[in-house]
């Protein structure tokens, strides 16, 4: 094994730590402040994927990709909002509910664009500017990868700034702490929930797009994210932001080193029992969050 | 993940119940005859069987426009396997018993195939399969149309070798197909004394390649052979065009990308990179133009052809030639008349059955130039008759029926 393969191992895993993370940040927050196990969670990364198809399809060139993240995040944004409010936030006291609820959303969204899109899947290429690669030494850095782990850098950054310094994070982080008392205090829970939700949405729209850059754009491309988005979320502690982002790269890394020594089948399948075996050692995930939430 | 794909293996059934109300329309004595097709129109495999479904579709129309078989018309009842093994047993099963068809036609994926293959030994009915396989395996149940690994991984092989690619790297789909097709050529590539620098498998459907390019970068083989299945070419491609290896910079030798996949994938991808296969859109012939102009009419001006479909199309013909020289539909009959007809005119030419039930055919080697087709650089001349057991990989075991 040589010093390069691990290199450019290490770099891949982050890569894909970045991928994991917008995977699972939406999930993350939703989960968090809701206790809602979104099922449909891998459709919307589906939906930004065709999105970028579309974007393309009217920006064509050098700009696509970079019109195409804004319209894939409001359009998936979108479509959370529709789903928080006429089927999540009417189940809300029926978590079991709404995990077959949203797992029929994910059906009809598969299908819906298996119809309107073909089952074939689109051609979404990624531009001549993310092409190509940096050489350090004799590790080559595709563009692309670097591009996407810029991103994800960026939502993280702008996400931990709203949560922070927002009013509306404020408002996030109080009815995350204590529903009850949130709402007692006169704010607008339901609002809240909606925006959250929102902003998972869009952030997982947003990672389909990414995704459209390394992978095909099927109808089925968010079953592939959706596994290992549900990992970070429970490693991570669920809910926190810091302990999502421990997680991602735990996991990304993890599965990247293994890939030096084992197939690629064998690596995920290591991933789960490492899985399985942390949450055993400590069943709170990385980071837990106090939360007055599980006390109802 | 397991979890996710029962439910919805459980899910599937009940929703296609409503959609199929065909039932004994090819009950034996009725106007007609019922057959099966059986290919995925969902999941990670409908890039690929979809257009195959439509080809088998295209002939039992033309058969059934000429006046049918053995004067009766042809129903077809279309079921989706959706990419999954237990799905396709599951709908064979289903064909079978419950529309009483006579034969199916369908299958890609060697797990479908192996899944179907106690469904239709149990049930003594017939499988047409269309696709190209890994060999070692030999059933009275199936007709094995697509190429043994004698007619397309070893002829590419050969090729390999001919234009002096000395180290190989193996990567392929984790299921049963890629790990026997690169088991037989790594025996052959040691017996020739050449170099397999690694060999690397991904889930069928897995789009993450960084691991696998990675390795591919550090070995830096002549040639890479190509063993993945569906969409998971479209992410190995990007991923490797992402990291400055395209198929023009390293060779890519595949043996499931036609006409089709490269189109769907978008041809920019893999422009420049090689596939074997026993039959191009580009062959010229008065068959071929005449199979491409009919498929043209009915799916589309700029459908593209591919090798599988003209196996499901060729499928079609030689069971309707078998059921009239049998003079029955019954499959036992069918079997034997189909293995005797001698040779068949098709869009690749003339192709027979043989003792074993696979086609004696030709092997071609293209490549894929910008409009999508392959300009044909090689072929195998004679006709290559099948060997399901590999004798170098397999000393020892013969396919008797």
């Amino acid at each position: 094994m040589s010093a390069a393969l691990l290199l450019t191992q290490l770099f891949n895993g982050a890569s894909l730590a970045s991928l994991y993370l917008l995977a699972a940040l939406g999930l993350a927050l939703s989960f968090g402040l809701m206790r809602v196990i979104n099922m449909a969670h891998g459709e919307m990364l589906m939906l930004g994927g065709y999105l970028a198809f579309l974007t393309l399809q009217v920006v064509p060139g050098v700009l696509g990709i970079i019109v195409a993240m804004p319209v894939a995040f409001v359009g998936a944004a979108a479509v959370g909002a529709v789903v928080q409010g006429a089927l999540v936030r009417r189940l809300a006291a029926r978590p079991l509910d709404t995990l077959l609820a949203t797992w029929g959303v994910s059906l009809i969204l598969q299908q819906g664009a298996r119809d309107l899109f073909g089952a074939v899947g689109v051609e979404v290429r990624a531009p001549e500017w993310l092409s190509g690669g940096v050489a350090l030494g004799a590790v080559v850095l595709p563009t692309t990868r670097l591009f996407i782990i810029g991103v994800a850098l960026v939502v993280l950054g702008a996400l931990a700034l709203v949560l922070r310094h927002s009013r509306i994070g404020l408002l996030v982080r109080a009815v995350n702490q204590d529903r009850m008392m949130a709402s007692a205090c006169g704010i607008d829970v339901g609002r809240v929930d909606m925006t959250v939700f929102c902003l998972g949405s869009g952030i997982a729209g947003l990672a389909g797009v990414m995704l459209a850059l390394l992978g095909p754009v099927t109808p089925n491309v968010g079953q592939g994210y959706i596994i290992p988005a549900f990992l970070v979320v429970v490693m991570g502690g669920l809910g926190s932001i810091v302990g999502t982002c421990v997680a991602a790269l735990v996991l990304g890394l993890f599965l990247a080193l293994a890939q030096v020594f084992v197939d690629v089948s064998v690596a995920q399948m290591l991933m789960l029992v490492f899985v399985v075996l942390f949450i055993q050692v400590r069943p709170q995930g990385v980071v837990a969050v106090k939360t007055r939430a599980l006390d109802a | 993940m397991m979890d996710k794909k029962w439910l919805i293996a459980a899910a599937l059934p009940a929703l296609m119940l409503g959609a199929c109300k065909k039932d004994g329309a090819g009950a034996p004595g009725g106007s007609g005859v019922t057959v099966g097709v059986l290919q995925s129109l969902t999941g990670t495999m409908a890039i690929s069987e979809i257009t195959v479904k439509n080809a088998e579709m295209l002939a039992i129309a033309e058969i059934n426009a000429s006046g049918g078989v053995l004067g009766k018309q042809i129903n077809a009842v279309v079921e989706d396997g959706a990419s999954d093994p237990s799905t396709f047993a599951q709908k064979a099963s289903k064909l079978i018993e419950s529309d009483h068809a006579a034969t199916v036609f369908g299958g890609w994926t060697s797990a479908s195939r192996k899944a179907m293959l106690p469904v239709f030994e149990r049930t003594k009915n017939l499988l047409w399969y269309p696709v190209q396989f890994e060999g070692n395996e030999c059933s009275p149940a199936i007709m094995y149309s697509g190429a043994q690994p004698n007619q397309q991984a070893l002829p590419a092989l050969e090729w390999a070798k001919k234009q002096g690619y000395k180290t190989y790297f193996l990567i392929g789909s984790d299921y049963v197909y890629p790990r026997t097709a690169n088991l037989i050529l790594k025996k052959h590539i040691a017996k020739d004394g050449l170099t397999v620098l690694g060999e690397s498998y991904v889930p069928l459907g897995g789009t993450d390649f960084s691991g696998v390019i990675a390795k591919i970068a550090q070995a830096k083989p002549a040639i890479i052979i190509n063993t993945l299945n569906g969409d998971s070419n479209v992410a190995f491609f990007k991923q490797m065009t992402a990291a400055g290896m395209d198929p023009k910079k390293i060779p890519v030798m595949s043996f499931s990308i036609g006409e089709q996949e490269a189109k769907a994938m978008g041809t920019g991808l893999v422009e420049g990179s090689y596939a074997s296969w026993n039959y191009f859109q580009s062959l010229s012939s008065p068959e071929n133009a005449k199979f491409i102009a009919a498929y043209r009419q009915k799916f589309g001006a700029d459908a593209a052809i591919t090798d599988p479909m003209v196996h499901g199309y060729l499928d079609v013909y030689a069971w309707k030639a078998a059921v009239e020289k049998a003079g029955s539909f019954e499959a036992e009959a069918v079997r034997k008349a189909a293995a005797s007809l001698g040779s068949i005119s098709t869009p690749m030419g003339k192709v027979s059955f043989a003792a074993n039930q696979s086609l004696t055919q030709k092997a071609y080697i293209g490549k894929l130039k910008a409009d999508g087709q392959f300009e044909i650089i090689s072929d195998s001349g004679a006709d290559l008759a099948p060997e399901p057991y590999d004798p170098v990989a397999f000393p020892g075991k013969t396919c008797k029926l």
